[in-house]
C-alpha cells in the first residue's frame, strides 16, 4: 500500500498531488485491521470529501456519495492480502461508479420520423457543437436523412455558426430568416422536417442562465409545441459547484431525457459529471472530446470516477486491489477445500466467480480439455439462469446452514424456498449436488493441486462427473491462468 | 434587429444588477447560513458547515478553511446572527478583493493593444465587443481583430459587435493563420492612428500544448512590430467555472503573461466564489465582470459590490 502512493499517483499539478499526498498519508495511517472500524473510516472519508470538492463535485452530492460510502465500508471485513486503504478506495471508487450509472445508454432514434433531439444548456456550454456532433454521427452510424435547425436569436452569428457546421459536414439547416422568433422557427423547424421528410431534427437553442424566468419558460414553450424525444442537457465539464443548480433548474423547468458533457479534454477533475447525474436522475448520453466534429464519444463512468477520485492510476490500483481481494478469497476457498472443508458459502462464491467471469459456457470453453464438459453441461442444461438460483437458495440461508447443512431440515427447506422463490425439490437438488462437491473435494484434496490439473485434464478420469465439475473452474484459478498463459 | 442593450431596464443602475444577478444566486447561500446560526453556535461543526457553504459558492476549500479560521479566532457573542457572521465574512473577502480590484483603462500606449484569451465559450467575443461599445462611446476610436479564425462563424460574431460599436473588425478567410492577422491588424490601427486595438482569439483549453503554443507565437508575431504589445493580456473567465479556474490561470499565464481577469455571465446562478481563491492565490488584477449579454452589461470589478452581494448583504 505504501508504495501505490509515493510518487507514482502524483500528477504534475500541485493542487491535485498534494490532494492525493493527503488522502494516502491517512490511508497510510489506517492500521491494518481484520474489519474497517467506524474511526478509521470517518478519517478517510473526511479527506475525499476534501477531494471531491476539490473536484469540483457539489457538496449536496458529496455528502449523498460519502454516507453511502459510510454504510457500506463500516465493519467491513478486509482481507489479509491487502491493506484498509485499498479496501477503502474500492469502496469508493464502486460507489462513484454506481452513482456515475452504470448503464450506458445512447439517443434511440427508433421512433416515427422526425425524431426531434433538443439541446438546451447555459451560454458557452457547447450546445451547438454538439449539435452538429450528433448530426454527423446520425447521419453516418445510424444512416438517417437529418435536419438542424438554430433557435438561437439571441448571440450574435449563432445561426450562422450552425449553418457553418452544417456544411462542413453536410448536414442540412434551416434556412435562415432573421427577424423571426424562436418559437416560429421551431414551428418552421417541424414542419420542413415532416413535409421535407427527415428522418431527426435536431434543435439548437440559445444558452441561457437557468435563474433567468422570460428564457425558461421560453424553452419550456419550445418543448411542449415540438415535444422532442430527447431534451438533451449540454453542460461544461469545467462547472463548479453551481452544476447543481442548473441541472435541477433545467430538469425542473424544461425536463430533460440526458445530459452530455463538453469539454472533457481539458483537464477539469470533472465533478460535474456527478451532480449533473445525480441532480437530473438522468443517463450522460455522450461526452465532448474536442473542437472537430468527430470528438464525441460514448460515456464510461470507470474512466470518469477515476479521473473525479484525482489520481492517475486509480483504476489500476484499484483492479489490482480488487483482483487481490477476488485472487486471496479464491485462495482461501481453495485451500479449505483441499483440506476437505467446503461450506455452501464457498460453493455460493464460486457461483458468483463462475457468473463474474463471464458465465459457464465462455469458462469452460477456454479450459483445456474440457471440451467434453462442455458439451455434458449444455445436454444437462445448465445455464446462467440456474446459476443465479442457487445463489438465491443460498442467500436465503442463514449463516450456520451454511457452514452446516446438515442442520437443514424440512421446514428449514421450506422456509428457504419461500425465501428465495424456489421449490423444495430445488433446495434438495442443491444440497444434493453440495454433498457430491464436497466429497469430491476430499478426493481432490488428497491428489493436491497438481492433481487437481491433471485430474481436469484427463477425459477419461472418472472424477469427470458433471454435477461436480460444474463447481471446479475457480477452485483452479491460478493453475488455470499459468497454463492458459502458457499457451499464448 | 436583435434588442441587445442591457436585457433588464436600464435604468436600474449596474450595481443593482450586478446585486440582483449575484443575489439570487446567493439565496441559497445565505438560507444556509441562516440556517446553521439559529441551530448552532459557532463551534466547530458550525464552523465546518459555513466552510462547506462557502465551498458551495466555489471558493475553494483552501479559502473556504481560511476564511473560517479567522472567523474562529474572532470573538463573537454566542447568540451570533446569521446577518452579523455575514457581514464578517463578507468583510474578510473585501480584504481578500480589495487589491486586486483594478479596471482596465487602455492608457499610455497607441494603440493599446488588448488580447483576450480563454477558454472555449468564456465568453471572449462578447467581452471584447462590450468593451468596444464602451471605449468607442467614451470616445475612443477602437478597432477589433477577429483571429478566431477556428470556431464556425466567430468572426462574423465579431462582426456584429463591431457593427453596434461602429468600429471596424480586421478578418481573414476561415482557417487563416492567426499570427499574421493579429500582425496586420496591428498594422492597419497604426496607420489609422486607432487608439485601441483588441485581439479575439480562439477559445482553447489549457491543457492543448500545441494551441497554447499558437497563442504565445502570436503574441511573438505581435512584438515584432511593438514590442511593448499586447498591452493587456485578459483571460476571460466564465463565472461557472470551478476549481479549474486555478490552473487555467496558471497556464494561460505562463504562456502568454496575463495581465488580467475577467469574469463572465455572473447574472446566473453561479456565485462566481472562484474570483476569491483566484485574488488570493494568484493576486492577479480583476478587471471587470460579465453580468449579461447586452452591451451594457460589462462593469467595473468592484470588491465591495462582489462581497456583499455574495453574501447577500443590501447596502
Ligand atoms: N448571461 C451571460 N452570458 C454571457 C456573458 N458573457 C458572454 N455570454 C454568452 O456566453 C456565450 C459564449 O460567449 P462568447 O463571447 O461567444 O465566448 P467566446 O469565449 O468568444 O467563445 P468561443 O469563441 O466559442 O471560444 C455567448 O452565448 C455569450 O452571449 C455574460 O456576462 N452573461
Ligand atoms: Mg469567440
Amino acid at each position: 500500500m505504501v508504495n501505490v502512493f509515493n510518487g507514482k499517483l502524483l500528477l504534475g499539478d500541485d493542487m491535485f498531488g498534494r490532494l492525493s499526498e493527503r488522502i494516502g498519508s491517512v490511508f497510510n495511517r489506517l492500521k491494518q485491521r481484520r474489519k474497517l472500524n467506524e474511526s478509521d473510516v470517518l478519517s478517510v472519508i473526511s479527506e475525499v470529501r476534501v477531494a471531491l470538492l476539490d473536484a469540483d463535485v457539489s457538496l449536496p452530492v458529496v455528502n449523498l456519495l460519502l454516507e453511502r460510502v459510510r454504510k457500506r465500508a463500516i465493519g467491513r471485513e478486509v482481507i489479509s492480502a491487502v491493506s484498509s486503504g485499498q479496501m477503502m478506495i474500492k469502496i469508493i471508487y464502486d460507489e462513484l461508479v454506481a452513482v456515475l450509472g452504470s448503464d450506458k445508454q445512447s439517443i434511440n432514434l427508433d421512433y416515427a420520423a422526425p425524431v426531434s433531439i433538443m439541446m438546451v444548456g447555459l451560454q458557452g456550454s457547447g450546445k451547438t457543437t454538439t449539435a452538429a456532433k450528433l448530426a454527423k454521427r446520425f447521419v453516418n452510424q445510424d444512416h438517417k436523412k437529418v435536419i438542424m435547425a438554430s433557435l438561437d436569436t439571441t448571440r450574435p452569428a449563432a445561426r450562422e455558426q450552425l449553418r457553418t457546421l452544417g456544411e462542413q459536414i453536410g448536414v442540412d439547416t434551416l434556412p435562415i430568416i432573421h427577424e423571426e422568433t424562436s418559437i416560429a422557427t421551431a414551428k418552421r423547424a417541424i414542419n420542413t422536417a415532416k413535409l421535407q421528410g427527415y428522418e431527426v431534427l435536431i434543435l439548437d437553442t440559445a444558452g441561457r442562465t437557468s435563474i433567468n424566468d422570460l428564457l425558461m419558460t421560453e424553452a419550456k414553450l419550445v418543448k411542449d409545441l415540438v415535444n422532442p424525444h430527447e431534451v438533451l442537457l449540454v453542460a461544461d465539464a469545467l462547472t463548479g459547484q453551481d452544476a447543481v443548480n442548473t441541472a435541477a433548474n433545467f430538469n425542473e423547468r424544461v425536463g430533460v431525457t440526458g445530459v452530455i458533457l463538453t469539454r472533457v479534454d481539458g483537464d477539469s477533475r470533472g465533478g460535474a459529471f456527478l451532480s449533473m447525474r445525480n441532480v437530473t436522475g438522468k443517463p450522460i448520453k455522450g461526452i465532448g472530446v474536442g473542437e472537430k466534429v468527430n470528438d464525441l464519444e460514448d460515456f464510461h463512468p470507470e474512466r470518469i470516477a477515476s479521473r473525479i477520485l484525482g489520481m492517475g492510476d486509480i483504476v489500476s490500483l484499484v483492479e489490482k486491489a480488487s483482483q487481490t481481494i477476488e485472487a486471496k478469497e479464491a485462495e482461501n476457498i481453495s485451500d479449505r477445500m483441499l483440506k476437505g472443508a467446503f461450506t455452501l458459502e464457498d460453493m455460493a462464491y464460486q457461483f458468483r466467480q463462475l457468473r463474474n467471469l463471464g458465465g459457464l459456457g465462455s469458462v469452460i470453453g477456454f479450459l483445456p480439455g474440457m471440451s467434453k464438459l462442455q458439451k455434458q453441461l449444455t445436454s444437462a442444461n445448465i445455464d446462467d439462469k440456474q446459476l443465479k438460483r442457487q445463489e438465491a437458495i443460498i442467500s436465503s440461508m442463514t449463516r450456520t446452514e451454511r457452514i452446516n447443512p446438515q442442520i437443514i431440515n424440512v421446514s428449514r427447506k421450506r422456509r428457504i424456498a419461500q425465501g428465495s422463490g424456489t421449490d423444495v425439490g430445488d433446495i434438495n437438488r442443491l444440497l444434493k449436488t453440495y454433498t457430491e462437491m464436497a466429497k469430491i473435494m476430499k478426493k481432490f484434496g488428497k491428489l493436491g493441486s497438481k492433481g487437481v490439473i491433471n485430474a481436469l485434464i484427463d477425459d477419461n478420469n472418472p472424477l469427470l462427473n458433471k454435477d461436480a465439475m460444474l463447481h471446479m473452474p475457480s477452485a483452479i484459478d491460478s493453475d488455470y491462468s499459468r497454463l492458459h498463459n502458457n499457451r499464448k | 434587429m436583435i434588442q441587445h442593450k442591457s436585457s433588464n431596464s436600464s435604468s436600474k443602475g449596474w450595481l443593482t444588477r450586478l446585486r440582483s444577478g449575484l443575489s439570487k444566486s446567493s439565496r441559497l447561500l445565505i438560507d444556509g447560513i441562516g440556517e446553521l446560526f439559529t441551530k448552532h453556535r459557532l463551534d466547530k461543526v458550525t464552523l465546518k458547515e459555513l466552510e462547506e457553504l462557502l465551498i458551495t459558492a466555489d471558493l475553494g476549500v483552501e479559502t473556504a478553511v481560511k476564511l473560517t479560521g479567522n472567523l474562529a479566532c474572532k470573538k463573537f457573542k454566542n447568540d451570533l446572527t446569521s446577518a452579523e457572521i455575514r457581514i464578517a465574512l463578507a468583510e474578510d473577502i473585501v480584504e481578500i478583493l480589495d487589491p486586486v480590484a483594478q479596471p482596465l483603462r487602455p492608457f499610455g500606449h497607441k494603440p493599446f493593444v488588448v488580447l483576450a484569451v480563454g477558454v472555449n465559450g468564456s465568453g471572449k467575443t462578447t467581452t471584447l465587443g462590450k468593451l468596444a461599445c464602451q471605449w468607442t462611446s467614451e470616445g475612443m476610436s477602437v478597432m477589433l481583430a477577429a483571429c478566431d479564425t477556428f470556431r464556425a462563424a466567430a468572426v462574423e460574431q465579431l462582426k456584429i459587435w463591431g457593427e453596434r460599436a461602429q468600429v471596424p473588425v480586421i478578418d481573414k478567410p476561415y482557417g487563416s493563420d492567426a499570427a499574421a492577422l493579429a500582425f496586420d491588424a496591428l498594422l492597419k490601427a497604426k496607420a489609422t492612428a486607432s487608439d485601441v486595438l483588441m485581439i479575439d482569439t480562439a477559445g482553447r483549453l489549457q491543457n492543448k500544448t500545441q494551441l497554447m503554443e499558437e497563442l504565445a507565437k502570436l503574441v511573438r508575431v505581435i512584438k515584432k512590430q511593438d514590442d511593448t504589445a499586447p498591452h493587456a493580456t485578459v483571460l476571460v473567465l466564465d463565472g461557472t467555472v470551478g476549481q479549474n479556474a486555478h490552473v487555467q490561470t496558471q497556464v494561460f499565464r505562463e504562456m502568454v503573461n496575463v495581465t488580467g481577469l475577467i469574469i463572465t455571465k455572473l447574472d446566473g446562478s453561479s456565485r462566481g466564489g472562484v474570483v476569491v481563491s483566484l485574488a488570493q492565490s494568484v493576486g492577479l488584477p480583476m478587471h471587470a465582470v460579465g453580468v449579461g449579454e447586452g452591451e451594457d452589461d460589462l462593469h467595473s470589478f468592484d470588491a465591495r459590490v462582489f462581497a456583499h452581494s455574495l453574501m447577500g448583504i443590501s447596502e
